[in-house]
């Protein structure tokens, strides 16, 4: 008998529950005639991906705030160039953010982004920057202090492969940058270079790689690497392992972003996927960059972190290279072009 | 009316296998064809004999044939002593031998990569004692290679020698044959085959691995730069016809190698009239 009243009270509650969910269901049916809900995906390189994290949930708050409108943020992270293939293979995305121009370059050759993606957004659409760093084992037992002391006696530097990282990219071109103001002429920045490779043990394929081999592996006297993932080793990886060592010079890298136009025209995201852009340059997408060891554009927002960012002086590609990044790419690592010479025999 | 087949069902499974290798093997083999069918001949020539192209089929192919041969030695005492001992733990060792198949190849590459790195455990111990740096050297690709080829021989080699007739071998002791000589007259010419079966299988993994590789072989350019390596480059370069033309070579000459080791099969059972 206690049983049946049980069970009548189970089926009422049940009841109960399936008219709330009923009205529930109603509500939101109504709800979504104003409201839209959207969904994006960012394809991005290897190493931003705890920045994206907390930018997506970011953007998702404001723009429901703003218009009312859900919107779901995917990531997809790997190789800066492997993501620009996949892109240009048929990978949906809506926006793309890089760690070099080359890459939405290649991208936009295919017709998949406005041939004016650069001046699109401000700042050569780079809503933030960073730079090569080195990354010593604690207390700089090899006294590693600048450019000049990699390529002293046995030191063993570790960094990726140029033609396939566009982080070891940055740190060539920061390297030949070094060697050529300094000295003023080509023939020694190259032989700065040749000497710099003869002291790499290993040439990994991706950053992230390089950064295994430096800190798994136990691998190399010092780590060539951007500033926010030397500065993201030395803080999450072990304080009492790593020091961050800033060269005296190095090359601002700049981390363009760019919209996919088909893809955003056939999904019908082209208003939120600017939106999710333009977030990045606002007060409060700048602070999470600045949070993330990237140097934010907004010069009062770097103020307020100067502490977490290397003070040097920075030059940009286009100083040390005429014709910037389509030419570095012909002369330095293209088959055939200076990287590969420098291991030619 | 048509007489039946002796074994029944032929029609349907000849279809499915046709249907089955198309689908799986050939389309995606002759899309390889014809991507490099964009470059003419010139072109690929120039591809293929480039300095480094050529010295990374160097070390790709001499790495895996060193590492096939390593391994087939050890794989054989491996399968003879799973076959023919009982002990403790044999079980354990069974699965042992299979794990390198269920393995994730990175995570091997990075597991060896750290152990045989100058400064872990049995890097260490080798250039102390030996004088000889493995990882970040061709040695560490030998070592990655035969860590995940071995049980391929082991698992070739192994049902022959279950179902090896000790009749055999006793037949030669009685008649006065030394250990020695009932292994190197009877036994090892029976497993023979099934040994190079077992070699021809590291040899043609070995030559196509990637993963566990990348990690320990160090990457330079003309010294530990495998061909696979060189592919995935150029196509992170957008370079797919370059990397194309470079895969079918190495299929070419990986599928000729493979023919020929099957040919030294054939004649060496039809020798030692297994045939």
């Amino acid at each position: 008998m206690q049983k049946m009243i049980l069970i009548d009270l189970f089926n009422k509650r049940l009841i109960h529950r399936s008219l709330y969910l009923l009205g529930l269901l109603t509500l939101t049916f109504t709800g979504t005639i104003s409201a839209k809900e959207y969904s994006i995906l960012n394809v991005s390189y290897d190493v931003s991906r705890e920045l994206y994290k907390d930018i997506n949930v970011a953007f998702s708050d404001y723009w429901l705030k703003k218009t009312g409108d859900k919107v779901n943020i995917q990531q997809s992270h790997d190789g800066s160039s492997k993501q620009a293939a996949a892109v240009i293979a048929g990978l949906e995305a809506d926006v793309v953010t890089m760690n070099q121009e080359t890459d939405i370059d290649k991208i936009a050759t295919k017709g998949l982004i406005s041939k004016d993606w650069l001046t699109r957004f401000p700042d050569n659409s780079a809503p933030y920057t960073s730079t090569t760093v080195f990354l010593v084992r604690k207390g700089n037992p090899k006294n590693i202090k600048d450019w000049d002391d990699l390529i002293k006696a046995d030191n063993a530097v570790i960094l990726s492969n140029p033609k396939t990282s566009g982080n070891a990219r940055y740190s060539y071109l920061a390297a030949w940058g070094y060697a050529l103001r300094k000295s003023g002429s080509e023939e020694k920045a190259r032989e700065f270079i040749t000497q710099l490779f003869k002291h790499v043990p290993v040439l990994n394929t991706g950053g992230r790689a390089a950064t295994n081999t430096f800190i798994q592996n136990n691998t190399g006297d010092v780590l060539l690497t951007f500033e926010n993932e030397a500065f993201l080793i030395a803080k999450d990886l072990g304080a009492d392992k790593f020091d961050v060592i800033v060269p005296s010079t190095s090359i601002e890298a700049e981390h363009p972003v760019a919209i996919i136009n088909p893809v955003a025209a056939k999904k019908g995201t082209q208003k939120v996927a600017e939106a999710y852009l333009e977030f990045l340059w606002t007060d409060a997408g700048q602070e999470i960059i600045a949070k993330h060891h990237y140097r934010p554009r907004n010069p009062e927002i770097l103020a307020r972190h100067a502490d977490q960012f290397a003070h040097l002086e920075l030059f940009s590609i286009k100083d040390i290279i005429p014709g910037g990044w389509p030419a570095a790419q012909r002369i330095h690592f293209a088959d055939g072009g200076l990287f590969d010479q420098i291991y030619s025999r | 009316m048509s007489q039946s087949s002796v074994m029944p069902g032929f029609r349907p499974t000849i279809g499915f296998t046709l249907l089955y290798l198309g689908l799986v093997v050939l389309i995606p083999l002759s899309t390889l064809v014809f991507k490099s069918f964009e470059l003419d001949w010139n072109d690929y020539v120039h591809i293929i004999t480039n300095k480094r192209v050529i010295s990374s089929f160097r070390v790709s192919f001499s790495t895996a044939l060193v590492a096939a041969l390593i391994a087939s030695f050890f794989g054989f005492i491996v399968a003879w002593v799973l076959v023919r001992y009982s002990f403790v733990g044999k079980p354990f060792f069974h699965a042992l031998i299979d794990f390198p198949f269920a393995l994730p190849t990175a995570v091997a590459g990075i597991v060896l990569a750290t152990i045989f790195q100058p400064s872990g455990f049995l890097g260490k111990l080798l250039i102390n004692t030996l004088g000889v740096q493995v990882a970040f050297k061709p040695m560490g690709i030998v070592m990655a290679l035969i860590f995940i080829s071995i049980p391929f021989v082991v698992r070739t080699v192994e049902p022959v020698l279950l179902e090896f007739e000790s009749s055999m071998e006793e037949a030669g002791s009685s008649l006065g044959a030394t250990r020695w000589q009932v292994f190197t007259k009877i036994i090892f010419p029976n497993v023979f085959p099934a040994l190079l079966t077992g070699f021809a299988l590291a040899f043609a993994r070995g030559v196509g691995e990637y993963g566990s590789v990348i990690f320990i072989a160090g990457n330079i350019p003309y010294i530990s730069e495998i061909v696979p390596l060189l592919i995935v480059t150029k196509l992170e370069q957008f370079d797919i016809q370059g990397a194309t033309a470079i895969a079918l070579t190495m299929l070419v000459i990986s599928f000729v190698m493979l023919l020929l080791i099957n040919v030294l099969q054939y004649w060496v059972r039809k020798r030692s009239g297994q045939l």
